[in-house]
């Protein structure tokens, strides 16, 4: 089990965790998920060993991780971009953990030939053993980086980015391929991502990091459903911010039916209601301020656009085969199949919409 | 040239020769007819004579001397340029644009001017003349002061093949051998350096090649002493004023072959480096 408690880390005037504490479970499969700059490779490279906080507190199995030096940690890092060793086999990529152990605890050559073979039965590239990384696909590169770091039978799991520079249709398979290994080995796995398909699919739980704090933590159902702030929100893809009255818990504008909407414990007031563009249904409605000023279509989705008199003007993304006729300049009234209320206050999107620093990481 | 499509428009033939024939002309006057001139000097009156002024005692010590320099002085800078190298490339600190640029100095500077300035850093009346003196040290006009110098010419060559690699390399092998467990000897010999080995012996040849050649810094310090401190280069010097014309000759064919197999070695390493 990993404890992270009160975590931060500055490199220079930027703070890049503010305050992490994060449980994981044995033989769990977490994902942290966040957009650049979030803190999540930090935080990945301070439980390696490669990195080290300012503050705060790193126990795994009972043992302080930070009084030990990554080479004792006994971790396997999977980097974004393989990082295998280009002269030397695939078969010696994968026993470099195992050849560099001090004489006494070092297993004997069959030993580790043994080893390797049955790392490489595992990952399904046993054809592959006597190539050098130079001659293999980016697919296959990852699978030997994974066979090299868990040839070392890590007590954590660590990957970087796995499939970040692979193809869509490779990152799938791999994806997939990654959760039976993960079945079969048992090890506690934690890898960093920014792709939310990547981190919903795989993963037991997400946690979502913003500006080095952990924003929420949970399954895809609850982080979709229920975003805990305004920045998952707008993470999860609820780009649509509509100004509404809240009254008895619920969402009040004009042309807008949110009854599907969950109820929020908030005093009545102005609030914020964030909606996913393909999460609303549009609705014909000649008294609704809203019209429809523009509609493309991309084989499977209508791309919508609509504007209210007041100029405000927002994406509503319907599928094909089932939106209703939709013509230029008529109104409709939205009706959000699901949605999330914030107070008024909450940062609205110009701000969020700012790049975040892209932090330059500290090298070895 | 280079193939052009079929439905290119035609382009005259005329300049691409022109620049060809300038180049190869060029190339023949100034660089093959002087190396060829140097073989038929030195073979002028036969074989006999030729190897008869190989076998001087004054040129083998000459030859031998230059060797002891370069052994001694490429593997300092091997291991100087893989230190500077890996600092540089590996860590941020105060002075890191400032050390780039004082290992690139010497390319800048006259040799004349290295040799200068040891001479009155360590010569007799040098800033540290009276003390090495004291402590019966001599530098100038022996081994030591020719070491430094030819240390100081070549100062430049391994770290600047070898810095620009470590530092497109980036550090992900490194860190990944760390959590792998290894130590840092077994990073430095299992990971680093087969990765640079290529620029290494790159650097090493022109390294070699401009430490057996260097004439002006060790012209300074050397003080010519007929088989005692003269280097090969003096020692050509040396018997051409002597107007031993064949003999100035037969020993500047030596370092015409060494400069040819290095020029060979250095190719071959060239087509070996994008491996």
């Amino acid at each position: 089990m990993i404890s992270i408690s009160s975590m931060t880390k500055s490199f220079g005037p930027t703070a890049v965790l503010r305050g992490i504490d994060l449980n994981i479970e044995a033989g769990e499969l977490v994902a942290l998920l966040g957009p650049s700059g979030s803190g999540k490779t930090t935080l990945l490279k301070i439980i390696a060993g490669l990195e080290w906080p300012d503050a705060g507190g790193l126990v795994v199995d009972g043992k302080n991780w930070l009084a030990l030096s990554a080479q004792q940690r006994r971790i396997g890092f999977v980097f974004q971009h393989y990082a295998l060793f280009p002269h030397m086999t695939v078969r010696d990529n994968i026993a470099f953990g195992l050849s560099v152990r001090p004489r006494a605890e070092r297993p004997g050559k069959s030993v580790i030939a043994a080893k390797v073979d049955d790392l490489l039965g595992l990952l399904q590239i046993a054809h592959l053993a006597d190539r050098f990384p130079g001659q293999l696909s980016g697919g296959q590169r990852q699978r030997v980086a994974l066979g090299r770091a868990l040839a070392i039978e890590p007590a954590v799991l660590l990957l970087d980015e796995p499939f970040g520079a692979l193809d869509a249709a490779i990152r799938r398979d791999l994806r997939r391929w990654l959760r039976e290994v993960h079945q079969k080995t048992g090890s506690t796995t934690l890898f960093v991502t920014h792709d939310q398909e990547e981190a919903f699919e795989l993963a037991d739980r997400v946690v979502v990091m913003g500006e080095g704090r952990i924003e929420q933590i949970g399954s895809a159902d609850q982080i979709h459903d229920r975003p805990a702030s305004p920045f998952v929100a707008r993470f999860m893809g609820a780009v649509v911010e509509l100004p509404v009255t809240l009254r008895a818990g619920r969402a009040e504008a004009a042309g807008l039916d949110a009854r599907a909407v969950e109820r929020r414990a908030m005093a009545d007031g102005p609030a914020r209601l964030f909606l996913r563009p393909d999460a609303i249904a549009l609705e014909a409605d000649p008294a609704s301020p809203w019209r429809l000023t523009h509609k493309a279509s991309n084989g499977a989705m209508i791309r919508a656009t609509l504007q209210q008199d007041g100029g405000l003007e927002i994406p509503v993304d319907l599928p094909r085969h089932s939106a209703p006729d939709l013509s230029l300049g008529s109104a409709y009234r939205l009706r959000p199949l699901t949605g999330a209320v914030f107070s008024f206050d909450a940062a609205p999107q110009a701000d969020a919409a700012r790049p975040l620093p892209i932090l330059k990481e500290k090298r070895l | 040239m280079q193939a052009v499509g079929v439905m290119a428009p035609g382009q005259s033939t005329m300049i691409p020769r022109v620049l060809i024939g300038v180049a190869v002309a060029l190339t023949l006057l100034i660089v093959v007819a002087p190396l060829v001139y140097i073989f038929s000097r030195a073979f002028a009156e036969g074989w006999q004579v030729y190897a008869a002024n190989l076998m001087h005692p004054a040129t083998v010590h000459a030859i031998w001397l230059t060797s002891v320099v370069a052994l001694i002085v490429v593997p300092l800078n091997i291991a100087f340029g893989i230190a500077a190298a890996w600092a540089v490339a590996r860590f941020r600190f105060w002075g890191r644009g400032l050390l780039v640029t004082a290992i690139e100095i010497p390319f800048s500077i006259s040799p004349i001017i290295a040799g200068i300035c040891y001479l009155l850093l360590y010569g007799r009346q040098g800033i540290l003349g009276p003390w090495l003196q004291a402590n019966d040290l001599q530098v100038m006009f022996a081994l030591p002061g020719i070491v430094l110098v030819t240390m100081f010419v070549t100062a430049p060559f391994v770290a600047r093949e070898v810095l620009p690699l470590m530092q497109a390399q980036g550090s992900e092998q490194e860190e990944a051998a760390v959590t792998l467990g290894a130590s840092g000897w077994q990073i430095f010999t299992r990971v680093t350096l087969p990765n640079i080995r290529w620029a290494l012996l790159y650097g090493a040849v022109l390294c070699t090649a401009r430490a057996v050649g260097e004439f002006g810094g060790v012209s300074v310090v050397s003080g010519n002493i007929r088989g005692q401190t003269n280097t090969l280069p003096l020692h050509v010097e040396l018997l051409f004023n002597d107007l031993n014309a064949t003999g100035a000759f037969a020993a500047a064919s030596v370092l015409t072959l060494l400069a040819l197999v290095v020029l060979v070695v250095k190719t071959v390493l060239e087509t070996r480096r994008g491996v």
